[in-house]
């Protein structure tokens, strides 16, 4: 990665569920008290703040989040940037904060991500998340995320033989994940036959094949060498952060079965951090639906094209397999508040290469990566970590 | 969802006739319309063109959760159609026996309602595909 | 006259509700449809509309004519079921087969007779040469109040045809129009005010003083204006409010049941309100023969009937001047059954809060 270096000093997040009595700027705050106090530093020291958030306006009426972040967090007058990237707002928020770090602009910075999902109905959800995809030409002709998703699974199902069992799986997987994380959204184990059995939402998709509406947030405090060596005991390093965008609407692309943007940020990303795949001891990919996670795996690199489907039913991404993938719980089990997703990834992350992950530790984890998907593919963020102490 | 008029009026060629444009110069057709060919940009040479009204269906999915002015629709049909200038576009599907929606089924475009609104809106009609 | 009809096309949509089913969730004898000689009719989708409908049929017209739609002057759209009160479908309709936007265009409405009263307009603009071509158009939904009598005959459907003045050996015309005659007069059969949901009628008044009265006043009239027989005519077309009326108008004015037959489309659709003669129209050129004669007539409530006579011609033998599927064979392939409240919760008759 180019530039100075970048470590992560303090994390945390808000649990993510259906926070009734938690409104958006309670749940920020939240998380970014948490890491603030796990970093050591105080709120003064910050010299800037970059926060991810897809759909406020939409769900919650409430726009112009960077101020508000920083009003509710009592350190006016630090700058304050919202960056907005669907899904992926929280990872394009973290690649700012990064590059201000890199760049040797800021010495340390706060990113965070939030979203409140439950204020709305679920149709007018659906119609905030489609804005993710071709507003013009895929929502307002009756799409929805599910549906997107469903169109690259049959063309997966068809090109590769893999199954709705296979799929299901991801979410059995990252239900038991779940389980064993205090912050996740469902903290409990479900059966394949329960996956199987569920109603459809978009066929082949079924109800547990799919992420879930959530509130929450999720933050982490950024530094050069220079400062995380003076006041943290445990960093971790960012030795790559890479984005790729690809065209808007589904239809416009060559292949259904892979993202290219995925595929493209990655290379990058392995080239910035000069590793392999086979490198990475553990992942937080991005499912929001389970195809979602069985696609990264193949253009990641984790396996190979189109062996996704055996990959995860030879137990390779549980805890203890090859690579673990989604010990948080993924978007599926953990919750899926949009605009947080991209930071939490990095938490878990960090919780891990840290040794802190109880219950869900993977064993002797040094090097990490994340990866987080705008829209149906339209932009992808991939970021590695590594252990630096 | 309440659609403001000149976003609707604006795209009424493309909704009704599927009018998307071709490159004169790398030979390669869009839909919807772009201002620029993303293979030859400023050297590229757009001009409107029809779509065909045929083709066959590349993916499909059964909608049983809607977003907001859809939600009384439900379940539907919506795939992606492979039109026979190789195209690729999202439309629903409608009109057909549910074991005949399948991945290279031979499909035409129809005119349909794809919004209504509230009875004080515009209709915004336009496209979708039928098997045949 | 020396204009005539280059091509047609028609849209019934698929959905089907059964008679038997309308009876049943409003308490009514079994057969009440079948006595009025509709088993099942046609209901337009969720999506669809007198609009859609229309379109359907136009697209179906344009191609088979292998005209280029540009030179087409005139569309007008009859319905008594527009899907706005005020904004034209014929905008819609010549936007969607690319004839914008040199032409004229506007919405009828003479109940189930504004079809006709487009053909007559269109005949007269293109014998005058103020047009070179005419689309007439008659497309309607299934309007009817829920639980009234009408509901067991109200279908949906559309039926268009391209008319033109004769360019020399009638080789661009599939049919001659030779003659037209109307009957009009003030009788309040059938109505809807401007903001009422569905229409109103008064039952039996609607046939002998109505239906009858004007179809027959029509027909021998133009029997009296061209000097014609019932004899004269290979097939007659009426407005079909219901299976019954059209035979026993016939039989009334002198006409064999064999020549009605190919023409009676309600018992399997419904009334089509304004696409209804004119679905019978395209069910009989589907297999007319030249030089075979043809006599139409309409009925709209309040009330008028147009009569037309017409004479097959060569030019309908041509390739791809008829449609790929004639009008039974594709009612009764393109099919789908819903039941009442599939029909009732599509055609958005039931009241919930948005």
């Amino acid at each position: 990665m180019k530039g100075k270096k970048v470590f992560v000093i303090g994390a945390g997040m808000s649990s993510f569920g259906e926070h009734w009595s938690s409104s958006l700027r309670e749940l920020i705050v939240d998380a970014a008290v948490k890491a603030i106090a796990d970093s050591k530093i105080e709120g003064k020291d910050l010299q800037a703040i970059y926060g991810g958030c897809m759909a406020s306006g939409q769900l919650t009426g409430q726009e112009h989040i960077g101020a508000l972040i920083a009003d509710y967090l009592g350190i006016n007058p630090l700058p304050s940037t919202r960056l907005e990237a669907a899904c992926a707002s929280g990872s394009v928020a973290l690649r700012n904060g990064i590059m201000a770090i890199a760049s040797g602009f800021y010495d340390v910075v706060a990113v965070g991500g939030v979203e409140k999902m439950t204020e709305v109905s679920t149709e007018l959800a659906s119609t905030a998340l489609g804005g993710a995809g071709d507003e013009e030409w895929e929502l307002f002709n009756g799409a929805t995320f599910p549906a997107l998703y469903a169109l690259m699974a049959r063309r997966h199902m068809l090109e590769y033989g893999t199954t709705e069992e296979q799929m299901a799986m991801v979410a059995v997987k990252n239900h038991a994940n779940g389980a064993k994380n205090p912050f996740a959204q469902y903290q409990k184990e479900i059966t394949l036959k329960q996956v199987m059995e569920s109603a459809y939402v978009a066929s082949p998709l079924k109800l547990f094949d799919c992420s879930p509406l959530s509130d929450g947030a999720a933050a982490v405090i950024l530094a050069s060498e220079e400062f995380a060596k003076k006041i943290c005991e445990k960093p971790v390093e960012f030795i790559a952060s890479s984005q790729a965008s690809d065209t808007i609407a589904l239809a416009n692309r060559k292949s259904f079965t892979s993202l290219k943007a995925t595929q493209v940020a990655s290379k990058e990303a392995f080239t910035q951090s000069g590793l392999k795949a086979k490198d990475i001891d553990v992942a937080e990919v991005h499912d929001c639906f389970t195809i979602a996670e069985l696609m990264a795996m193949e253009d990641i690199g984790f396996c190979e094209k189109g062996k996704s489907g055996k990959f995860i039913e030879a137990g390779e991404t549980k805890i203890g397999g090859s690579i673990p993938v989604n010990t948080s719980g993924g978007l599926k089990a953990c919750g899926h508040p949009v605009g947080a997703t991209g930071v939490k990834q990095v938490v878990e992350l960090t919780w891990q290469l840290r040794g802190d992950a109880n219950g869900r530790q993977v064993k002797g984890a040094e090097i990490g990566l994340t990866h987080n998907v705008g829209g149906s593919g339209a932009t992808s963020v991939i970021h590695i970590l590594k252990k630096a102490f | 969802m309440v659609q403001a008029i000149s976003r609707i009026w604006r795209s009424i060629k493309q909704r009704y006739n599927l009018e998307g444009v071709h490159c004169e110069v790398c030979k390669e057709s869009f839909f919807p319309k772009r201002t620029i060919c993303p293979n030859c940009r400023r050297k590229g040479k757009l001009v409107d063109a029809k779509m065909p009204h045929t083709g066959k269906i590349y993916s499909y999915s059964l909608v049983y959760s809607a977003p907001a002015g859809f939600e009384y629709e439900v379940p539907y049909f919506v795939a992606i159609i492979e039109l026979d200038n190789k195209v690729k576009i999202f439309s629903q599907v409608v009109d057909s026996e549910v074991d005949k929606v399948k991945i290279g089924a031979k499909v035409k475009a129809v005119f349909r309602r794809v919004q209504a609104g509230k009875e004080e809106d515009v209709i915004a009609y336009g496209y979708k595909f039928t098997v045949v | 006259m020396n204009v005539g009809i280059v091509s047609y096309g028609y849209y019934v949509p698929r959905l089907r509700v059964k008679t038997a089913d309308i009876a049943v969730a409003w308490n009514k004898e079994k057969d009440v449809g079948e006595a009025l000689g509709v088993k099942e009719k046609a209901v337009g989708a969720w999506d669809e509309d007198s609009c859609t409908f229309a379109v359907e049929a136009a697209r179906m017209a344009v191609q088979c004519s292998g005209i280029n739609s540009q030179e087409i002057g005139a569309i007008y759209v009859g319905s008594e079921s527009k899907p706005y009160a005020v904004k034209p479908s014929a905008t819609i309709v010549a936007e969607a087969i690319s004839a914008t936007p040199t032409l004229t265009a506007a919405d009828l409405e003479f109940a189930c007779k504004a079809g006709t009263a487009a053909m007559q307009m269109c005949m007269g603009m293109a014998e005058s040469g103020m047009i070179k071509y005419g689309l007439a158009i008659g497309s309607d939904t299934a309007q009817a109040q829920p639980g009234d009598a009408l509901e067991f005959t109200a279908g949906g459907g559309a039926a268009a045809v391209l008319i033109a003045k004769d360019s020399g050996g009638k080789a661009n015309l599939i049919a001659t129009l030779n003659d037209t005659y109307s009957f009009t007069t003030d009788t309040p059969d059938f109505w809807r005010r401007q903001h009422a949901e569905f229409p109103s009628h008064a039952g039996r008044f609607t046939g002998e003083p109505a239906y009858f009265k004007h179809v027959i006043g029509a027909v021998k009239g133009i029997f009296e204006k061209t000097g014609s027989t019932p004899k004269d005519y290979d097939y007659v077309v009426f407005h079909q409010p219901n299976g019954k009326f059209p035979t026993r108008v016939a039989k009334m004015l002198g006409f064999s049941d064999a020549s009605v037959k190919q023409g009676l489309i309600t018992p399997f659709i419904g009334n089509t309100y304004s696409g209804s003669s004119m679905i019978g129209l395209a069910s009989v050129l589907d297999v007319a023969k030249p030089g075979q004669k043809i006599l139409m007539c309409s009925y709209g409530s309040g009330s008028g009937s147009d009569a037309f006579t017409l004479t097959v011609e060569k030019g309908i033998e041509k390739p791809g001047k008829r449609p790929s599927e004639s009008v039974l064979d594709y009612i009764n392939r393109n099919k789908e059954y819903t039941s009442y409240v599939g029909y009732i919760r599509n055609r958005n008759k039931i009241k919930h809060l948005e």
